[in-house]
């Protein structure tokens, strides 16, 4: 994963392995996805049009709109809070993704590192909705590609982002509670699979 | 036995064969019977004991509604007690006991209760254990709690795994009955979201019941086509076996469904229950209507039912409820099951019907205008005594009787948001008033629409309304249904009774109770339900009720709707705990959150303390010790001496950036932060709106526009909260953005003599960090390990040389390894929380225990902190006289003059002389450590005028503990009180 090997230090994935783990259920595939760079650019005040302009110029798509979000070549984009995105990349390519936004926008906007603030969870399958049903209360069979909702999992906040309606979602939550989070998933992935 | 009363027909599959034993004793059953029904078939009139009296008790209904047919299920962890048997699903196998009774249900020796009836009246416990006061938590409790009650549960943990859910819909439509099963086609034929529930495993409510046609069809062949129909909607989904329980705001409904209970035990893995929480933009209550009874002296033996369940055991499991039935009743309702039951060729030995006007019955003897006014018949109705129009009296031999005294909607969920039913005199009572649920419409007999062909009118015009809000146009169509209308004189209870006539058989509630009540002036319904427990315990008084409120209603000379109802509330019907918890339950009841060395700090055989959701290594045993002071101890001395490591990422950090950040920072900290210069940290102090400190931390200023906050760990979320609140609230025309980044950072406080030594070997070249180049309270960008991005800070809690080295989460584990390596020449040592916060006390740092909600930064000795030249949060507040007394509370340091005795954290500071309490309270430790530097125990406390009473020997008092040490007050700064250390 990622460019570890050119420094002494060995990375992890959030559940604690030197590769992602991946769960195969009938129906359900979950995914540990650590390669994706992440970073937060909130608009200055004042700034917002100048900072999204520099933003698209950047990531050659348009920031998106509440409950949104928007991938262009080499980039995705989910909107976070009012005039607050988070931006995500390749982390092979992008390990410095937080200096070349920050280059990108500048003054008008604020860019802070998130990437190892999250673990993701890449989530597929024919029951990827009946799956969700037991895990946050989102209308998740009404989500259509690339809406984005913030929702709770087994008490832990996440982002659910709706990456093929009902067939494949991404979830976000902190990193710190990743076990947590995926013993819930794969215990609901167990039940769905069952029916 | 050979199910001796099981009838043709019905709705049971007789190809199943189900075996199942009660009491121990083997019976036969047939799939798509209930408990009820299949010991109903087999000749088993006897269920249980009353919760009071020890009556017999058999089958009273054949619906969720059941108050005596009452049994425990399996056994072991899956013992489930007060299950009722008319919803208990027959599975093969299944194992059911009676409760409530010994040494057997036949013979029960707690039924002497009943001879003692006129001593154990209602209000009987409060009137007569109210002395010796001290009796009632060790005797009269327990001896009531065994003598009275229903099952037991077993103590064992129950092994399955219950879930929770999610669902949204356009349209829920509650019961699947003829009102819910017509409002469903209409909704679902208009392409709605339609979420279907209904606690039967059956849809079909009472068609499955009655033997009318719909649209030219058997009712239960009609509900089975339309069932077939929904089933092939892709936009309509069908819940059996699920009970919404309650209505919640916002169009929130809570439903249980039942996905296992049905079978002996769940498949491996599959939840036994799942409690859905269904978002619902519009909701059609079709929840149908419960039948009342009549009371009359002893209406409560085995055998005597309500006539709608006889009628349903007949015509839907194929069962008569004796041989010989007699009907008791104040409507037609009555009739349809004579009727009914005649046709099946059950004999019917008398219609008793308290309408002079009764209509005639063809082929049984009607006595009209009469009343049934006793029963007989020990453990089952043997017979029933009548009085007739013209006042003879005349025994009538049956070993069942079927009594309706009506219907009342079950208006429940209307209620749930405290809306009040109202009263409709056709039908002699409640229906839904006019203040629903939002988004909530009622439909069928529960809107007191009691015809078939009412139902599936009202409940597909129901489903054309509620969808036309929502903009989907819906067409009704409803097929020819019977269309009778409701022709009933209401009869609540025969007064002329001699023997107790019973309102509430779950809890032997009596009419002679209800007048006891209204003789004692518990006249207000709700004073009457909780004198007398009427409508109490897991029914919840669906079929005793209204029978309670008419008799109250008599006795004050009001009507029924003057009398008034309690309130509904949720759970419509029991709901397990299971259900409730979910998966939430052992070490899943919360989520956890592991530090970045976790992995290895459990590979080092760390002991681990749970701080909220975290959980951090408290100390590192090694081999030999035997007592957590011996790791604790040489963690700190270890650290002292030489380096120690301690993982720290649990701190909040909250990035902070914007033009104004500065301006902002200064703001919500008490201390001043506009001038704090790039590259350094600063100790900061929040405060409450009302002046009391709540939290402190650091905050490191990178860029003239980007600082990094740091919280405890305690307060990471309510810092972060408060800020925003400031920030978008408080002061919005600042231009300042904040971020939580606590997650993204794995951070390690590096502290000791030789911890520059240590992160000279990590950090690479070409940052100085020499005490000149990074002094005390620096912090900067470096890299690590051949180029790793970190960041570094100059600070210390510990009171030694120190640092905290931040790098991304991912490489935390790597870089705790690498420290402990490269830390290996200077004897490094990993430290947990014990050893940190023993540091801390010697350093004299306030922490949680100080900061804990009532102090001052004044009381923390922190005062002149509290810049007065700045507007900040909290500072106008804190200079109120009251929080500047001049003895007010200061930080002390405590330590025993004595060494060998231990300071206690919550002991009160008292004179060395003088009394001790309350009065004379001069302070109280609000931390106290053992301290190997010191080797002695010691103390932080807060002191009135502690400042200036240095030297002086006090005492502390525990009077909780009886310990009683002398102590003396000292700073509270037991190590390095000038910070030598830090600044090397």
């Amino acid at each position: 994963m990622g460019r570890s090997c050119v420094y002494k230090l060995k990375a992890m994935t959030a559940l604690g392995g030197t590769k992602p783990r991946v769960d195969v259920f009938a129906g359900v595939k979950i995914s540990e996805n650590p390669d994706r760079a992440l970073v937060s650019v909130s608009a200055r005040q004042g700034h917002e049009t100048v900072c999204r302009e520099r933003a698209r110029a950047f990531l050659g798509v348009d920031l998106p709109a509440p409950a949104r979000a928007a991938s262009s070549e080499g980039f995705g984009v989910l909107w976070i809070g009012p005039d607050a995105w988070m931006v995500e990349a390749d982390h092979t390519r992008h390990e410095l993704l937080a200096s070349e936004i920050k280059t990108a926008v500048a003054d008008a906007g604020s860019v802070v590192e998130q990437t190892d603030g999250w673990c993701r969870f890449e989530v597929e399958g024919s029951k990827v909705c009946d799956l969700f049903e037991r895990l946050c209360n989102v209308d998740v069979q009404a989500m259509l590609g690339d809406a984005v909702v913030r929702t709770s999992i087994h008490h832990v906040g996440c982002y659910l982002w709706c990456r093929e309606a009902g067939a494949a979602f991404t979830v976000m939550g902190p990193r710190s509670s990743a076990a947590s989070l995926h013993h819930a998933l794969i215990e609901s992935a167990g039940v769905v699979s069952l029916d | 036995m050979k199910q001796v009363n099981r009838l043709s027909g019905g709705l049971v599959d007789r190809d199943q064969v189900l075996g199942f034993t009660f009491d121990g004793k083997r019976y036969e059953g047939h799939g798509g019977d209930t408990l009820a029904s299949a010991l109903l078939a087999n000749g088993v009139r006897l269920m249980g004991r009353s919760f009071k009296y020890h009556r017999p008790r058999g089958v009273m209904t054949a619906g969720s509604e059941e108050p005596d047919a009452l049994v425990e299920l399996r056994s072991g962890g899956r013992q489930e007690p007060n299950t009722r048997a008319t919803v208990a699903e027959l599975f093969d196998g299944m194992q059911a006991r009676s409760q409530n009774r010994w040494p057997s249900l036949r013979h029960d020796m707690m039924a002497v209760n009943d001879r003692l009836s006129n001593f154990l009246t209602a209000g009987f416990y409060y009137k007569t254990f109210m002395w010796p006061k001290a009796f009632w938590e060790k005797l009269y409790e327990p001896t009531i709690r065994h003598a009275a009650g229903l099952g037991r549960v077993s103590g064992e943990d129950d092994p399955d795994v219950y879930d929770k859910g999610f669902l949204h819909c356009d349209l829920l439509i509650i019961g699947a009955g003829p009102a819910g099963l017509s409002a469903a086609l209409t909704a679902g034929r208009a392409g709605a979201r339609v979420i279907l529930a209904d606690e039967d495993f059956a849809f079909g409510g009472r068609l499955n019941a009655e033997m009318f046609e719909v649209g030219g069809e058997a009712g239960s062949d009609w509900a089975k086509a339309a069932v077939a129909e929904l089933a092939s909607m892709g936009n309509v989904r069908l819940m059996a076996r699920t009970t919404v329980v309650g209505a919640f705001d916002h169009g929130v409904y809570g439903a249980v469904e039942r996905v296992a209970d049905h079978v002996a035990a769940p498949v491996e893995g599959q939840p036994r229950q799942v409690f859905w929480r269904i978002t619902s933009k519009r909701a059609l209550l079709c929840a149908g209507a419960t039948e009342r009874p009549i009371a009359f002296a002893n209406n409560d033996r085995p055998g005597i039912m309500m006539a709608s369940a006889v009628r349903s055991f007949a015509n839907r499991w194929a069962v008569a409820a004796h041989e010989t039935v007699a009907v008791f009743t104040n409507n037609d309702d009555g009739h349809r099951t004579a009727a009914d039951l005649i046709a099946k060729g059950v004999r019917v030995t008398a219609v008793i019907d308290t309408r002079a006007d009764a209509p005639a019955v063809e082929g049984a003897e009607l006595f009209a205008g009469a009343q049934v006014i006793d029963s007989r018949g020990r453990l089952g109705l043997e017979s029933v005594r009548i009085r007739t129009a013209q006042g003879f009296t005349r025994d009538i031999v049956c070993g069942a009787l079927a009594v309706s005294g009506g219907w009342n909607p079950n208006v429940h969920l209307t209620c749930h948001q405290r809306g009040r039913p109202q009263w409709d005199e056709t039908l002699a009572a409640f229906v839904p008033g006019p203040d629903l649920p939002v988004g909530m419409l009622v439909a069928g007999a529960a809107s007191g629409v009691l015809s078939t062909e009412g139902a599936l009118r009202t409940g597909a015009e129901g489903a054309v309304a509620v969808l036309a809000d929502l903009g989907i146009a819906a067409t009704a169509a409803v097929p020819q249904a019977e269309d009778a209308p409701v022709d009933l004189t209401p009869f609540w209870h025969v007064s002329e009774s001699k023997g107790r006539a019973w309102i509430d058989m779950q809890n032997d509630v009596t009419v002679k109770d209800i007048k006891l009540a209204h003789q004692e002036n518990f006249v207000s319904v709700e004073h009457l339900k909780r004198y007398t427990t009427l409508g109490m315990a897991t029914d919840q008084g669906k079929t005793s009720n209204m029978g309670g409120l008419a008799v109250m209603a008599e006795l004050t000379g009001k009507s029924i709707p003057e009398t008034g109802t309690t309130m509904f509330r949720p759970p419509y019907t029991p709901v397990s705990f299971g259900a409730l918890a979910g998966r939430a339950v052992g070490k899943h009841f919360h989520p956890v959150r592991e530090t970045p060395s976790h992995n290895w700090a459990t590979e080092r055989g760390a002991v681990f303390v749970e701080v909220g959701d975290w959980l951090r290594a408290q100390w590192f045993p090694q081999p030999g010790e035997t007592h957590w002071r011996q790791s604790v101890d040489r963690e700190v001395l270890a650290t002292r001496r030489s380096v120690g490591v301690c993982d720290v990422t649990t701190l909040g950090k909250i990035d902070v950036q914007g033009a104004d950040a500065a301006e902002f920072l200064n703001k919500v900290y008490a201390n001043a932060f506009a001038k704090l210069p790039v590259g350094k940290v600063r100790y900061g102090l929040m405060l409450r709106e009302d002046g009391i400190a709540y939290d402190d931390g650091t905050a490191a200023r990178f860029a003239e526009d980007h600082f990094v906050v740091t919280t405890t760990t305690a307060n990471a979320v309510l810092v972060y909260r408060q800020m925003e609140f400031a920030r978008q609230c408080l002061w919005p025309d600042l231009d300042v953005q904040l971020i939580s980044t606590t997650e993204a950072w794995a951070q390690y406080a590096v502290a000791g003599p030789n911890s520059r030594k240590l992160l000279e070997k990590i950090v690479d070249p070409r940052f100085d960090i020499s005490n000149e180049a990074f002094p005390f309270m620096a912090c900067g960008e470096v890299t690590i390990c051949g180029g790793l991005r970190a960041r570094l800070f100059r600070i210390s809690f510990s009171g030694e040389l120190a640092y905290e080295i931040a790098v991304p989460t991912r490489y935390g584990d790597a870089m705790i390894r690498a420290l402990m390596d490269e830390g290996e020449a200077f004897d490094v040592v990993p430290y947990g929380t014990e050893a940190l916060g023993v540091m801390r006390i010697e350093k004299g740092h306030a922490a949680g225990n100080e900061l804990n909600g009532t102090t001052t930064a004044l009381n923390l000795g922190m005062g002149r902190m509290v810049s007065k030249k700045k507007d900040c949060i909290g500072n106008t507040l804190s200079e109120r006289a009251g929080l500047n007394m001049a003895d007010a509370l200061k930080l002390v340091g405590v330590k025993p003059v004595d060494a060998t005795q231990a300071v206690k954290a919550g002991g009160h500071l008292m004179a060395k002389e003088g009394p001790v309490d309350a009065a004379h309270d001069q302070g109280y430790v609000t931390s106290a450590a053992y301290s190997p530097i010191l080797e002695s125990s010691i103390g932080l406390a807060l002191l009135k005028n502690g400042a200036a009473r240095l030297g002086e020997v006090m005492r502390i008092a525990n009077p909780l503990e009886g310990d009683d040490v002398e102590v003396e007050i000292v700073s509270a700064h037991f190590v390095d009180p000038d910070g030598e250390k830090l600044r090397v």
